[in-house]
This record gives structure tokens, sequence and C-alpha cells, in this order.
């Protein structure tokens, strides 16, 4: 092994730590709550299930204006999606009521 | 070199280690810092992978024959853009491309969820972390791409001349981007189902890597066929051999796991079913892999040793193992949280796809691996081929077509069967239009075919009907012009309407596959210069034979050191349609009791395609030259006996001219197929839809979009 390939693989290992042991070089670890966190777990869901649901009720308009459900059908799925999403809504505040509550 | 590029192995093996231990660790205690440690370990792992990937790279570019892996697939007389591409031929340098690509997908992946689903991500990260220290312990303890010889020899085999064809450089990469593409969905399913967390946001996260895996996956093994028409002189496109069907295994779960994960971000039903479909899929990639590079199966396409069948079954042992253990133990999780609210729904549309894609995913599996089956069982090994494959895939083939044609027409949750007549009348009409124009023109000899015509029509009405349809709509609502309501239409709505050119794409793509597998016309003959045959409605001619010697006059550029082949002439009721040139590309070998001039042309001689291709059908050719002929083979052996060095190539030339002035008879193939072209088409079409699809949302849109519907929302709980 010549020098150069040694000296490659020393700068190599020096790059390696630096990147990995970042994260632990810094200042104290950032608390679950702290707002550089990520979303919690139930707030991230819910927000996936949120989305989810606008595009079932956008979904089922497009079905309806291409004439894929009649109206009473898209009357009554479009009821059922809203009262779901309603639901969701209402989970989102409660949850954020108590993580601002918890904080 | 060789040195740092093995350093940058072991390196990487210790941050595999390290990575696993800190995301576990950081995930149980609680300690982010050392689950972020942990991702880092991924990048860490991406740039020494590169590093040691760009060392082999360049040791092709440089012909540098102290690399054995070099030696044995590469020389100083392999095209140079063939040599950059021999990197992944060799068993050692195919594993660090999976090892270097799982690293930057991984990568990538892991960046754009890091400030999501940290715990998921974490067990994530062990799950890529595990699979990247697998394969580079491959390299380490079983197959070395940096061993090197003392001292080099002077030249090297070369590279295999079948893998001398210009997909073959984008081949294997689409292909191996493909597989560890799907370990990312496996990964995360593994870590959601870890951390009890298999709700909509897991399967948010992973749904574009899902749809990734599945379009390089699908590219490759289009690429793969068409290198397999082109390349192989056998004719045809899709042989049921064993590494064509575990690539296509992974793409059929894929496939359905990207219709019924939709069916779970509306519904959140089917929970069990996609973490499964997504566990079987990432299985049944390493398992491609493991096919390829064991040599466990027979395959033209096999091109790995036997020594790695050992790790890789107990491998995927334990991804087997695990994935049934996660699924059962976390079972109540997975209830569904809503039941189907009608039969007649595109939700029972896709779930029959999934039957069905899953039931051809099974065919498959069982026809691939029975051979290995059947010694366990008996003792002797027995192989199915693809007469058995095609008994059992057509029908459902076509069950597929014609589910790709009617969800696209039944809305979600419920349709009404006055509804549902109205919606089908368009689809029935093309189907109905394209029978009775078949049936006039006289294809109804082929009842598989036909309603494979049949079925497409049906697709191609109702993917029709539901542009023109969305257009007007859109037009209605906007006051725009035709196309910039359409093209409003598909912004607006990238995975319905990316999904239903996919499902046209696919409707061409099987038109092609039933026409040239149904209306195919062959001939072998034997010719001599002047003589003709009919291939179908065609009239072929052996004009004149035609020869080239050393790698600078190879007409496909392929380094062969001497190519024979023919000028055939092709005409349609006398009049000219093509010039073909098909000829044999012969290699040099190593094997010296060949004699000077016997191994300058040696090695396995491959067959150069000549065909003349066109949207109605192929005329397709390839000539197997008597190379045996007494007079070509006095002169060989007068070569051998009388001449050395550079003076072996006079033999060459003269062979050539020998060849040229007597011209032996010829063994021919030629091909007349119908809309071969259409394969391709359909696959670059799939390929669009795909993308449009996969492409992401541009943030403002997708805001204002939500905002939108959240406003509508809000009005209704106003309301309530």
């Amino acid at each position: 092994m010549n020098v150069v390939v040694f000296v490659l693989i020393l700068a190599l290992l020096a790059i390696v730590v630096a990147i990995v042991s970042a994260p632990l070089r810094r200042r104290p670890a950032v608390p679950e709550h702290d707002e550089q966190v990520p979303q919690a777990p139930l707030a991230a869901d819910l927000a996936a299930a949120r989305e989810a649901k606008y595009q079932e009720i956008r979904d089922a308009e497009l079905d309806y204006r291409t004439g894929k459900l009649s109206r009473e059908d898209y009357e009554a799925v479009d009821a059922g999606l809203r009262a779901e999403a309603i639901e969701i809504l209402d989970r989102i505040e409660r949850a954020e009521a108590e993580a601002g509550r918890s904080a | 070199m060789a040195s740092l590029g093995f350093a940058c192995l072991l390196l990487a093996l210790g941050v595999c280690a390290y990575g696993i231990g800190a995301s576990l660790y950081g995930v149980r205690s609680g300690r982010v810092e050392f689950s972020e440690s942990g991702r880092r370990a991924v990048y860490a792992l991406a740039a020494i992978l590169t590093v040691a990937f760009a060392v082999l790279e360049l040791a092709f570019l440089r012909s540098d024959f102290a690399f054995n892996t070099v030696a044995d697939t590469s020389s100083r007389t392999t095209p140079g853009f063939y040599k950059a591409a021999a990197v992944w031929s060799s068993q050692e340098g195919s594993l660090l491309l999976w090892a270097w690509l799982l690293s930057l997908w991984s990568s990538l992946a892991l960046f754009l969820t890091r400030k999501r689903m940290r715990d998921v991500a974490a067990y994530a990260t062990a799950v890529l972390l595990g699979f990247g220290g697998f394969f580079v312990g491959l390299m380490i303890f079983y197959a070395n791409p940096f061993a090197t010889t003392h001292p080099a020899p002077a030249e090297g085999v070369g590279l295999d001349p079948l893998l001398r064809f210009p997909t073959m450089m984008i081949h294997p990469p689409m292909l191996y981007s493909g597989y560890t593409l799907c370990t990312i969905p496996f990964a995360f399913g593994v870590g959601a189902l870890l951390a009890r967390r298999v709700d909509a946001d897991w399967i948010k996260a992973i749904r574009r890597f899902a749809f990734a895996a599945w379009l390089f996956l699908g590219v490759g093994i289009l690429l793969g066929a068409r290198w397999s028409y082109s390349e192989l002189g056998w004719g045809g496109y899709w042989g049921w051999d064993a590494v064509e069907n575990a690539s296509l295994m992974p793409w059929l779960t894929g496939t359905a796991f990207l219709h019924s994960l939709m069916i779970q971000e509306k519904r959140g039903m089917l929970k069990v079913w996609n973490v499964s479909l997504v566990l079987a899929t990432g299985t049944l990639a390493v398992m491609g892999t493991f096919l390829v590079r064991s040599g466990v199966l027979n395959s033209i396409h096999a091109f790995g040793g036997a020594t790695l069948g050992v790790p890789f079954v107990t491998l995927i042992g334990i991804l087997i193992a695990g994935s049934i253990y996660l699924v059962v133990s976390r079972r109540d999780m997975l209830r569904s949280e809503h039941r189907l609210d009608s039969l007649l729904s595109r939700e029972s549309m896709f779930i029959a796809n999934n039957l069905v894609l899953v039931g051809l995913c099974f065919v498959i599996f069982w026809g691939t691996y029975f051979p290995l089956i059947s010694e366990a069982l008996t003792g002797q090994e027995s192989s199915v081929g693809p007469p058995w494959f095609d008994r059992y895939t057509v029908p459902l083939a076509l069950v597929l077509v014609l589910l790709s044609g009617i969800g696209p027409v039944i809305a979600w949750r419920r349709a009404t069967l006055a509804n549902a007549r109205r919606n089908f009348l368009a689809p029935l009409g093309a189907a109905a239009t394209a029978l009775v124009v078949l049936l006039a023109v006289g294809v109804d000899r082929k009842p598989f075919a036909l309603a494979m015509f049949c079925c497409a029509a049906f697709v191609l009405g109702s993917v029709a009907q539901e542009f023109v349809r969305g257009t007007r709509v859109r037009r209605a609502i906007a006051d725009e012009s035709a196309p910039r309501a359409l093209l409003a239409l598909v912004r607006r709505n990238r995975r319905r309407y990316g999904g239903y050119v996919v499902h046209v794409g696919m409707a061409v793509l099987f038109i092609g596959v039933a026409a040239s597998s149904s209306f195919q016309h062959a001939s072998e003959p034997s010719l001599s210069p002047g003589q003709s045959t009919r291939v179908g409605a065609y009239t072929v001619r052996y004009v004149r034979p035609t020869a080239s010697v050393t790698p600078q006059y190879d007409r496909a550029h392929t380094g062969s050191t001497l190519a024979l082949g023919a000028e055939v002439d092709v005409t349609k009721n006398g009049r000219h349609v093509a010039t073909l040139q098909p000829s044999e590309g012969f290699y040099a070998s190593q094997d010296p009791t060949q004699g000077t001039v016997g191994s300058l042309i040696g090695g396995q001689p491959v067959s150069h395609v000549s065909m003349d291709g066109g949207v109605t059908r192929d005329v397709w050719s390839a000539i197997a030259p008597n190379i045996e002929a007494p007079a070509l083979q006095r002169i060989i052996r007068a070569g051998n006996a009388n001449l050395t060095g550079e003076a072996t190539l006079v033999a060459l030339g003269y062979l050539a001219r020998v060849y040229l002035k007597s011209s032996p008879t010829a063994q021919f193939h030629f091909i007349v197929s119908p809309l071969v072209m259409w394969i391709w088409i359909g696959g670059l079409i799939v390929f669009g839809g795909g993308l449009i699809a996969v492409w992401p949302v541009p943030s403002t849109a997708r805001r204002r979009v939500a905002a939108r519907a959240r406003a509508r929302a809000e009005r209704a709980l106003a309301r309530a």
C-alpha cells in the first residue's frame, strides 16, 4: 500500500467519523416536545388521514361530474365523506389541544 | 488502488454495523441523536461505496488487469463503451453495484423522511443498513471485487460477447435500482410494524418509492426483453427464463400494492394485505438477485457462481420468517377500519386485480422454482417450459387487462347498475367494433389473441372516455380550451390520469405480445447465395456473403475479431422491402490449445441480428455461417502450424476472402412478427404514465387544493 492510498483511506475515515458523529457532538439532546422535533406520531397520522380524506372528497366529485355516480349516490357518498373529514378534524383539534395543555 | 477499494469495503461494513446499533439504540432509548447518527451512517455508506465503485470503474477504464475482475471480464479489445459497463457483468462488480445503488436510494429515502416518522425511520435505517452490510459482507468474504494478481496478465478474457449490446449499459442499473428500491418500502414496512405505527403516514411516506421501484423494475424488464429480442439470436423477447421470471415477480406484487394502497389510504382497509405485499415484494427482490447471482437455476441471464447460495438462502429465510412473525404478532393493529360498501365499486375491482396479480405471481413462482421443488421432493430435477407458463398466465393476463378497463369507469365506494350500463357503453362499443373488424379480416384462428385484442380495445375505449369526460368537466368549470383543460385535468389529478395512461400502455403492450406470439411466421432454411425462401408473405433471398476482420471493421462494434454474414434481400409481391445484413461475430479465446489462429476466433460466437422494424411488422434475421466448412478449417489449421504474432491476422484475412468466394451454405433464421414494435411503444407509454403519476405535485398547488377541500369540510362542519 503506498503512502497516497494510506492518506486517502485516513481522510475517508475522518470524513465518515465526522459525518456520523455530528449529531452526538451537538449540545444536549432535543426533547420530544420541542418544536424542532418532527410531528408527533398521532398528529402526523391524522394529517395524512385528513389529506387522504380531502383527496377522496375530490375524487367523489370528479366521479360524479364524469357520470360515474348518480346524484343521489354522490350526495350520500359526499355526506359520508364530509362526516368522516369532520371527525378527523375534530380529532386533530383534540390532539392539538392536548399537546397545548401538556406543553 | 485495489487496497483503497478493499479498505472502503471494510469501512462500509463497520459503518453498517455501527449504524444498525445506533439506530436501534436511538429508537429504543428515545435518544434522538443516536437515531440521527444512524441515519447519517447511511449517507456515509453511500459516500464510501461511491469511492469504491469509482475505484473499480477506473480500473476497468484503464484496463488494469491486476484486478482479477477486470482481467476476467474485460480486455484491451473490448470497446471503451462496453468497458464501462463491464463492471457489473462480473459477480463481484454487480454485488458492488447493488450495494452502491442501495446506499444511494436509501440515503434519498431517509433524507426525504428525516422530519417525519422518526421511530419508523430509525427501524427502517437499521433494516436498510442490514441489507447494505449483507452485500458488503458478501464482497469481503466471498466475492472481492478488489482481489488482485501480481504480476498482472498482459491481456484480459474480455466481456462476454452476449453483453456487448447498448441496452446492457443501462439494463442492469435499472433492474438493480428497481430491486434496491423495493427494499425501501420493505424496510419502512418492517419499521412501521416494529414501531406499531401501521397508520396512513407510513403508507404516504413510502408511496413514491414503491412507485419508483415499480417504474425502474418495469423499465429494466423491458430493456432485458429488448436485449433478448435483438441480441440472443432466437428472435423472442420473453422465454419464461428463471431470471426473467425473478424480476417479474416483485413487479407483479409491486403493481398489486400500488393499487391496494389506494384502498388503505381512502378507506383504512387491507392493512394486512398491504403490509404483506410490501414485505413479499422486498423479499422477492432479494430472491431475484439470488437467482441471478447464485447460479442455483439454469438461465441464459445467470452470470454468477455457485458460492453465494448459503448466505442468500439464510437471508431469505430470515426475511420470510421475520415478515410472517411481524404480521402475525401485529394482526390486532392491522384490522380494517371499514368494510366494502358495494361489490360494484372501484375498491372491488382493485381487490379483484390484486387477486389476479398475486395469482400470476404464484403461478410464475411455482414454475420458476419447480426444478428446486422437484429435486427436493423426488431427488430428480425437472422443469416446466413456456407452454406450461402460457397455459396459466394467458387467461390471467386476459382477466387483468379486462379489469384495467373496468376499474376506470366505476366509481369509488358504490356504483349503480344504471350508471355502470351507461359508462360501459363506449368501452363495450370499442370492443365490439374491434371484434367485428378482426373477424372480417380473418383473425379468428387464435381465440386467445382475439380475446386480448377485444379486451385491449375495451381498455382504450374506457380510458378515452375518461379523458373526454374529464376534459369536458374541466372546460365547463374553468372555461378553457380543450388542450388546456386536458393538461389542467391531468396536472390536478396526476395519480388518477397517470394511472390511466399506464393502463393504455399495458393494453398496447399486450396487443403487441398477442399479435407477435400468435401470428408469427418463422423459417430456418439453409441457403446458398442466390437461393431464396418464403417467410409469411415475404420472399427473402441470400444475395451474397459478407465478411469483416479485426475489431475496427466489426459492423456491430462489439470487438469481434471476425464477422461472417450475408446480405439478404427482402421483397413482398415483387417489391423491395429491405436489405438485411445478419452476421455472426467470432471472438478471441484464451485457450492456447486452439492454436495461434484458432484462438483468435475460438471464443463464444454471437449472432448479430439484422432486422427491418416497422409499426405493422418486424422482419428479423440471424445467420449461423458454416465456419466448420473444410475450406475454412484448412486455412485455420495451416495458420496454426505456420503463423504467429500479427501474421495470424493474415490467415483471418485469407479465411474471409475464401468465405466470400466459395460461400458455403449458411443456416438462416427468419422471423416475420406483426406489431412487435407496439411492445416497446406500449412500454414507453407505461413509462410516461408512471412518470406523470409519480411526479410530485407542486406544493403551492397542493396547498391551494387542500385549502379548498378544507374550506368545504369546514363549511359542512359549521352546518352540522
